[in-house]
């Protein structure tokens, strides 16, 4: 299977791309769209410095060459969301030339995806098919919203390459705050092309095209169905057509979107509205001072300064906001790196996800985890309790230190406490305690967990089995 | 070059162009003549010459990200033949 994807991200600016209207998710139908949007006679497009910025930003992010002089053309078709008849995109010389983008597999694999290009357009309006009086209704707010389509080489062999690609794509420019990611409302939207070729075979198969993908896991079913479609099609001695398809998320399908006779013809010719886009080096070099560490520097950041795991590193690093509440936490937690990390990854995200409460909304701060995590580490507390003390910082009751305090749940490290308890729990299991005498030695686990039982959690586990060892010789 | 008469359908269906059956040869006629002009700009060797992207010896000026448009829905949809709560009304278009 050999997949390539391209990838449209609406850019975070506040203006459209060639006119001074408002790019705001949700106002009222066509309250955002001015003259230039509705492709008005005799108006002219004017470039966005932001768009050029942000489509800047990302072309040195990922290492491609950003251009010092691009042109805008106009691709031709007609379609009701697209007033001017003409969408304005760049064709031959687009603003990112060629790049690549390291996505991270299962076990730490690594591999490099090749970026063709990235280039600078205007988004289309939108149509909606609900029945306006048998007619169909146009909302051009979207019209002229700036996109950078990313497109990669046909690097890709899998469906999970395609999604760790589209990930990693997904996360930069949320590093890079030059897109919101939000997928729900069609800033980041994908689309898949694939094709077949049998084992040995040199050239590509004939390929289909998946468009508007706005979920990673639609993208996965939809690669899934398409990969099937296309094997029985090739197994019958048939051959795939070159076309575009649609995956409807209720059947789960794929199914043709435009008929033969329409096939694309785009007659991209130079928008004569536009001159070239034109960047000296300077400009250039100053974006590039202005670029935040980025996921992969901070992967192997993670790895190499806070001694982290490959995988670890890879979730932590996989957005900007979560990067930075772990490394919030690890200092806080006077740098018990691993401790954090794990905390972080499981509870945390756990209890994030369970409530579903953004981060940014989480009622423990990272100097509260953070904190909570020195408790564990200097004994205060067992990492047992430490999940009772979450709980409660969880649901509002306060720092660690409260919590700890007011419930009375610090550690018992008193060995003469444990001992006292530690009798009474052999006292009362006399048969077990002769069998664990006679050799079945894994009835430690038995008696470990009654003396927790007794101490409610509260005793030092490794101090009860260092002194339960010792009593039952 | 001499254009068909299935090149001047195609032609005209993507502009969106009903034209009529009678006047297709002169169509073919004409625009056959404007590509015989092209082919003899082909013939002219451009070899080490930078593609001209616009006529105009300039760059292209940017402008700072501010909004400035208000909302002019009521005037601009003055224009429109149907509207309906704010959207702009359209033979039915499905794919």
């Amino acid at each position: 299977m050999v997949i390539g994807l391209e990838i449209h991200a609406q850019l975070a600016t506040k203006t459209k791309i060639f006119s001074a209207a408002s790019t705001a998710f949700g106002a009222e139908p066509n309250t955002q769209a001015c003259a230039i949007d509705l492709g008005l006679p005799g108006v002219l497009p004017v470039l966005n410095r932001e768009a050029v910025h942000m489509a800047t930003k990302f072309g040195l992010a990922i290492d491609a060459e950003v251009a010092h002089k691009s042109v805008f053309a106009r691709k031709n078709y007609f379609y009701p969301d697209l007033p001017k008849g003409y969408q304005i995109s760049q064709f031959e010389l687009p603003i990112v030339g060629i790049g690549e983008i390291e996505i991270d597999l299962e076990n730490g694999v690594t591999k490099m995806i090749g970026v063709t290009r990235a280039h600078l357009e205007e988004d289309a309006g939108k149509s909606l098919h609900e029945d306006y009086h048998g007619m169909s209704g146009i909302d051009l707010n979207r019209a002229g919203t700036p996109l950078l389509e990313i497109v990669s080489e046909p690097d890709i062999r899998s469906a999970a390459e395609a999604i760790a690609y589209a990930k990693k794509i997904h996360s930069l420019v949320q590093y890079l705050e030059i897109c919101d990611g939000n997928m729900q409302e069609g800033s980041f939207r994908m689309d898949v092309n694939i094709s077949l070729r049998p084992r040995g075979q040199e050239e590509y198969g004939t390929r289909a095209e998946i468009k508007n993908l706005n979920s990673f896991r639609f993208m996965e079913k939809a690669i899934a169905y398409e990969f099937d479609r296309q094997m029985y099609i090739l197994e019958d001695g048939g051959k795939v057509v070159q076309e575009t398809r649609l995956y409807d998320v209720d059947k789960g399908e794929t199914r043709s979107m435009r008929s033969k006779e329409e096939a694309n013809d785009y007659r991209y010719f130079p928008d004569p509205d536009l001159l070239p886009c034109v960047l000296d080096n300077e400009y250039i070099e100053s974006v590039r001072k202005e670029l935040p560490e980025l996921p992969n520097e901070k992967k192997h950041r993670f790895i190499t300064h806070l001694g982290l795991s490959a995988y670890d590193a890879g979730v932590l690093t996989g957005s900007r906001e979560l990067a930075t509440y772990f490394e919030a936490v690890a200092e806080a937690a006077g740098g018990e790196n691993k401790l954090a990390a794990n905390w972080v990854m499981g509870e945390f995200s756990a209890a994030l996800n369970k409530d579903g409460v953004s981060l940014a909304d989480s009622p423990v701060s990272a100097e509260m985890l953070g904190g909570m995590i020195r408790r564990i580490s200097d004994n205060t507390i067992s990492g047992k309790i430490a999940k009772q003390v979450f709980e409660a910082m969880w649901s509002g009751e306060g720092d660690a230190d409260v919590v700890i305090e007011k419930g009375g749940l610090k550690q018992i490290t008193d060995s003469g406490a444990i001992e006292a308890m530690i009798d009474e729990v052999i006292a009362a299991n006399p048969a077990q305690a002769e069998q664990f005498r006679a050799g079945k030695e894994q009835l430690l686990g038995f008696f470990v967990g009654q003396v927790m039982k007794a101490s409610k959690g509260q005793a030092n586990p490794s101090q009860v089995n260092k002194i339960l060892r010792d009593k039952l010789k | 070059m001499s254009l068909e008469k299935t090149d001047i359908e195609k032609i005209a269906h993507l502009a969106r162009l009903a034209i009529d059956e009678a006047a297709i040869p002169g169509y073919a006629e004409d625009l056959s003549g404007i590509l015989s002009l092209v082919e003899e700009m082909n013939a002219v060797d451009t070899d080490g010459v930078e593609p001209l992207a616009h006529p105009h010896d300039a760059d292209q000026r940017l402008r700072d990200d501010l909004v400035t448009e208000e909302n002019q829905r009521e005037h601009l949809q003055q224009n429109a033949p149907q509207v309906d709560a704010g959207l702009f009304l359209v033979p039915k278009v499905i794919e």
